[in-house]
């Protein structure tokens, strides 16, 4: 794991991960809102989120990392982004 | 004994002096033979798509083949003055099928030549062959099915949902409902298992347990009680998506073992995996019974894996497990997911109808005490 990689912090990841949100959704979400309740996102692109997240921040989000509640949110997203790499990083270390 | 040739999927056909006798542009008027309308509609019965390659005025060759009543059987036409290999090419992509599976007539030996120069999988045929097509192994499927028959209208509903969803501006959700989804399941019948095993073979992609069962098993189980073999279709206002997933559910006294779930990849889109999931989980918890899925993960049905952890299966042991048979030596890297059904809301992206099997199990276990 390079220097590079886990010098991201929670929020750039956020700021890059409402950009995203911004773009497909073609509307601002907050960091705390409720993506699924709001209806703004369907289970299917809950499913698309994780390859986006997987794609962008180069990490595995398999077995029980892969829960409907770890999408939630801006929020949510950015702290599993934060655990996987810094495990990635443990791990390599 | 020779392998059978691989299907074709879509047949590509060269207008003048192939599709009809005659050059649209220095003759005008061009004949159409009635045998060659027989062999189109014949082909697309079978399931089997039709395009077009041909060098010719897009206008004039359309309108022709409006006025001949025809123009209805071809998806994505290539008319213009590009490259044939190009066009075919081009076709194959717009289908998503692989070149292996692409056909391609003409009356020209130079045209098919510069074809196969390019794409030496696509097979070309003479012009003179195409009374013979419908008689030559390549183009006749094992199974025609309704949804074989009903294969190009399916497509031709699916590029205008495409067309759609692309001007489309607003919450995923939104759009889901704008489709008007309606989703069937239901028990299948004699008539139905010739479908299911055809989707089982189709659709590798989303088949959770990448287990092929033959026809003579689905029909044992038909009649089996403690067994359900349920198909789904799924149909929205663009047209209908045919056959579009199938599940074998076997009851046990504290769990329903959900033995196979394979889902069409054309419908991933519109979450009809959990859709199904989550009125699986809600008639489990009616039912009191725990589920357990089989699950082998591939490199192609991770849509799969996910569509049960977000159901809520994880992999964390229960009591209920001990019920099951153990899994054979070959299936050793088949998990079984397990979740303690709770009850669900339904769906609000499309209309669900579905058979009460928590209920019609009630009736039955009522009938036996």
């Amino acid at each position: 794991m390079t220097a590079e990689q886990t010098e991201l912090t929670a929020g750039e990841i956020e700021k890059g991960l409402r950009g995203h949100l911004d773009s497909v959704l073609n509307t601002a979400v907050e960091p705390d809102q409720d993506l699924f309740k709001s209806g703004l996102v369907s289970s299917m692109f809950a499913m698309q989120l994780v390859v986006h997240l997987e794609e962008t921040y180069d990490i595995a989000i398999i077995g029980a990392d892969l829960k409907l509640d770890s999408f939630r949110t801006v929020q949510a997203m950015t702290e599993l982004v934060l655990r996987l790499r810094a495990a990635a990083a443990g791990a390599d270390a | 004994m020779a392998d059978k040739p691989k299907l074709v999927k879509c047949l590509v056909w060269d207008l003048d002096n192939t599709l009809w006798r005659g050059t649209i542009l220095e003759d005008g008027e061009v004949e159409f033979p009635e045998e060659i309308r027989d062999v189109i509609i014949a082909l697309d019965s079978r399931g089997i798509l039709q395009s077009i390659a041909s060098k010719n005025d897009y206008d004039l060759a359309w309108e022709k083949l409006e006025k001949l009543g025809v123009a209805e059987y071809f998806v994505h036409p290539a008319i213009g003055w590009g490259r044939k290999s190009d066009s075919v090419k081009d076709i194959a992509d717009k289908l998503q099928f692989a070149l292996t599976t692409i056909a391609f007539i003409d009356d020209q030996p130079t045209e098919r030549a510069e074809v196969n120069y390019s794409h030496p999988e696509v097979r070309c045929y003479p012009a003179e062959d195409a009374l013979k097509l419908t008689g030559l192994p390549e183009f006749t499927p094992e199974f025609v099915t309704e949804d074989s028959r009903r294969r190009r209208e399916m497509y031709q509903a699916g590029f205008r949902r495409d067309a759609e969803k692309e001007t489309f501006n607003g919450p995923d959700e939104d759009f889901l409902r704008s489709l008007e989804l309606v989703m069937a399941v239901k028990r299948a019948d004699e008539v139905d298992l010739t479908r299911v095993e055809e989707l089982t073979l189709r659709t590798s992609q989303m088949n959770a347990t990448g287990v092929h069962y033959s026809d003579a098993t689905l029909r044992a189980l038909l009649s089996d009680p403690d067994n359900e073999v349920i198909t789904v279709t799924l149909a929205d206002r663009f047209g209908p998506h045919g056959a579009v997933g199938v599940l074998l559910l076997e009851y046990h006294d504290a769990l329903w073992h959900l033995k196979l779930l394979a889902t069409s990849c054309r419908v991933v889109t519109f979450g009809a995996g959990s859709v199904l999931l989550n009125w699986l989980v809600d008639e489990a918890a009616q039912a009191g019974a725990h589920l357990v899925a089989d699950f082998r993960p591939t490199d192609r049905n991770r849509m799969m894996d996910i569509a049960y952890r977000f159901a809520g299966f994880t992999e964390e042991p229960c009591d209920c497990l001990a019920d099951l048979p153990a899994l054979a030596e070959a299936d050793r890297d088949v998990k079984r997911l397990h979740l303690v059904a709770d009850r669900r809301p339904g769906a609000t992206t499309m209309t669900v109808t579905a058979p009460a099997l928590a209920a019609d199990r009630a009736v039955r276990a009522g009938a036996r005490a």
